[in-house]
């Protein structure tokens, strides 16, 4: 019934959008001059037709079933019922009414289910009444408007800046209804470990925490020694420093080749090849980096005489490093490219060499710009899981030994989410308190290369 | 113009041809520059002077599709030669451009960048005096001083401008050419550029590119006119704007096209 009705709807506007424009037409026929292009005039009367409907549509499926339970459940007030029992009962009445029902049907539910069932029809029907007539009343206002000529084009133009204000202010909502969530279950999290315990403990052991029976009650003593989170914290910045050490100079250097010295033909080949890189999913290094690189490491190691961990940070770091080189050297070839050319040939009539102008002119005029495609670099080198989840292993090691295996931050996430967990238990919470301090780091790490990046272009413009 | 009886060349151009890919820019350019004298460059846009200037420092091998042909000799020496070190050509021959392009550097380093990348001061003391004669030299040195570290893109345009004629005379070039240095700045700055044009005369020889014949007849003491990459009459500024020989000269100086 509501598809026939949304169909409906969306067929109305359409017919709507071709007489406003005939009525244009038919204006225009009378050698007056109309107030916009005819097709203005169909958006017109097509936005009056549909978007109040629409409104009252999605108003209506929103409201009505609340509307409904409380007309179900007045019958049962005053009876002093819970509110979990209320809840039950309509969902019984429902259930009945679905002919889903397998329990004992008493009476009392048999009645509500059909008052259930006529309200729904009562609903049914009068939605599409005044859906009906808003769509009449609706359109007959807009084609008395454009019958008389009036103006079309602002009300349009309005109505477009409104569309283009909603979809920014879904995706402000989302983004501040995220991390609400994130706060408001962080919060709980610090109720039960100390934030102190968090942020200075030295062991990581969220495992201990999994051992409890669920039916005890919460014994903070017991978690005073699982949830310090310095050795994740060490290990996700160790490893975004291992990869950067591998993404930094090659993305640079690759960056700097591509923007001064390549040929316009080997350009035209190597900067979407290398962009390639960014398009391989993280998955595919992942398991590159825990199955080709990591032996390779292990062997290469044993036959120094070394002991390298299958899973080592310097593993997943590496490999995580070339997935980051095509952003650096991308951004740094497009930011160096920007320099104004007549810097370059300031620089080559003073008699300087490329070398030269490379490092005294161009790279301190795209400093900044280098500067923040780094940052971008590193927040996406803390903010990957999916390398470190395969090829770092997944215990909490406090160690700065490349050669040996540690844990970050977004791999503990997902350790801690995998398999079952309970809503309101500290080791669930924990991944919130995680993901909150993931990221915080990388949105000070984005504000500050959003800010470099910025007075980098104040400078040119 | 004679110095001591005797006419001084410093730059001698000998059929030169200037390519852009297949295209033609230069044809046959045969001109010879006075030293210590200032010589400009006129014609339409798009005629070829900018392109001969850029031939005397060779910036023309920046653009990868230009090729040139033909001699350039200064002091003899051509600069078209494979021997020709180019580094060594374009500390001697300094170029100042159309519009400002100071490095995002300070004032200081901006003047000190030429005399540091070719090793010509020993020690703090003699850059600092470098920076400063260059600056006095570019009539800047006054509004300057007191802000040496400061970058150079917060001057204003003149003073850009002056602060590029600084630099490219801190290495003491032989030459200076001079690509519409006028053409971005208002009346005072020009006027004041136009003065010290004069006076580094003196110790350079000058070649400026100028779509002012104004400009020209103030500046110059020798004048060429290009049209359609040809090089049409060259000689003293004088004859040029008074009687010159060819039809088309008279034109153009007469503002009767371009």
């Amino acid at each position: 019934m509501n598809l026939i009705l949304f169909t409906f709807i969306v067929l109305l506007g359409f017919t709507s959008y071709y007489f406003g424009r005939k009525k244009a037409y038919t204006i225009q026929s009378t050698k007056k001059r109309l107030t916009a292009l005819p097709q203005f005039y169909g958006y017109y009367l097509a936005i009056w037709c549909a978007i109040p409907a629409f409104i009252i549509f999605s108003l209506w499926a929103i409201f009505e079933p609340t509307i409904v339970k409380l007309l179900i459940l007045s019958d049962y007030s005053n009876q002093g019922y819970l509110d979990d029992e209320l809840n039950l009962i309509y969902e019984k009445t429902k259930a009945l009414s679905r002919g889903q029902f397998t329990g004992e049907i008493t009476p009392f539910i048999e009645a509500s289910a059909e008052k259930y069932l006529s309200l729904r029809s009562i609903a049914q029907s009068s939605k599409v009444v005044i859906v009906l007539s808003a769509i009449i009343a609706s359109v007959a206002y807009a084609y008395k408007r454009i019958s008389s000529n009036s103006r079309t084009r602002e009300p349009v133009e309005k109505f477009l800046n409104a569309v283009l204000f909603t979809a920014s202010l879904a995706a402000i909502l989302t983004t501040v209804g995220i991390v609400f969530s994130l706060i408001f279950q962080t919060i709980d999290f610090f109720k039960v470990i100390p934030l102190f315990d968090f942020v200075f403990g030295t062991h990581w052991y969220p495992a201990k925490a999994f051992v409890r029976d669920s039916s005890e009650a919460l014994d903070p003593t017991m978690y005073s020694d699982t949830f310090g989170a310095v050795p994740i914290f060490a290990g996700t910045f160790f490893i975004a420093f291992i990869a950067m050490c591998v993404a930094i100079p090659i993305g640079l250097m690759s960056g700097i080749y591509l923007a001064e010295y390549a040929s316009y033909k080997v350009r035209q080949y190597a900067k979407p090849l290398i962009e390639i890189l960014a398009g391989i999913p993280t998955v595919v290094y992942g398991f590159f980096a825990a199955l080709t690189v990591g032996p390779f490491l292990k062997e290469l190691g044993t036959s120094m005489g070394l002991e390298v961990s299958a899973e080592s940070a310097l593993a997943a770091g590496g490999v995580m490093g070339i997935m980051i080189i095509p952003f650096i050297s991308s951004l740094s070839d497009d930011v160096i490219t920007s320099v104004p050319q007549s810097l370059r040939d300031g620089s080559y009539a003073m008699g300087a060499t490329k070398s030269e102008t490379i490092k005294r002119v161009i790279f301190p005029a795209a400093l900044p710009g280098i500067v923040g495609s780094i940052l971008l670099g590193v927040s996406r080198a803390i903010g990957e899981t999916m390398i470190v989840v395969m090829a770092s292993g997944l215990a909490a090691n406090l160690t700065l030994n490349p050669l040996e295996s540690t844990s970050t931050i977004t791999a503990q996430i997902v350790v801690i989410l995998i398999g079952d967990q309970a809503f309101g238990d500290p080791k669930t919470q924990a991944a919130f308190a995680l993901g909150m301090s993931l990221f915080l780091v990388t949105l000070c790490l984005n504000i500050v290369a959003l800010k470099v990046v910025k007075k980098y272009r104040e400078k040119y413009e | 113009m004679k110095k001591n009886g005797v006419k001084m060349i410093k730059i001698k151009a000998k059929d030169v041809d200037v390519f852009y890919g297949k295209k033609q820019a230069l044809f046959n350019i045969s001109l010879d520059i006075e030293e210590n004298q200032v010589t400009a460059l006129i014609g339409p846009s798009g005629c070829g002077k900018s392109t001969f200037l850029r031939c005397l420092n060779r910036m023309n091998d920046v653009i990868d599709i230009c090729s040139v042909k033909g001699e350039i000799l200064i002091n003899d020496f051509n600069i078209n030669d494979k021997g020709c070190d180019v580094v060594r050509l374009r500390e001697k021959i300094g170029m100042v451009f159309q519009k400002p392009n100071p490095f995002p550097k300070t004032l200081y380093e901006n003047v000190s960048y030429g005399p540091t990348i070719h090793g010509i001061a020993q020690s703090k003391q003699e850059m600092d005096e470098i920076v400063e004669t260059s600056l006095k030299k570019a009539a800047l040195w006054e509004e300057v001083k007191d802000r040496l570290h400061e970058p150079g893109t917060g001057l204003s345009g003149g003073q850009q401008q002056r602060l590029c004629i600084a630099r490219a005379i801190s290495v003491r070039p032989e030459v200076i050419l001079m690509d519409e240095p006028c053409s971005a700045l208002d009346p005072i700055a020009t006027a004041q550029i136009e003065e010290l044009i004069d006076e580094l005369k003196k110790e350079h020889t000058i070649i400026i590119v100028t779509h002012s014949m104004a400009q020209a007849a103030r500046v110059s003491q020798n004048t060429g006119f290009f049209h359609l990459g040809q090089l049409i009459e060259h000689g003293s500024t004088d004859k040029i704007f008074k009687n010159p020989d060819n039809k088309k000269t008279q034109d153009y100086i007469t503002g009767r096209f371009g």
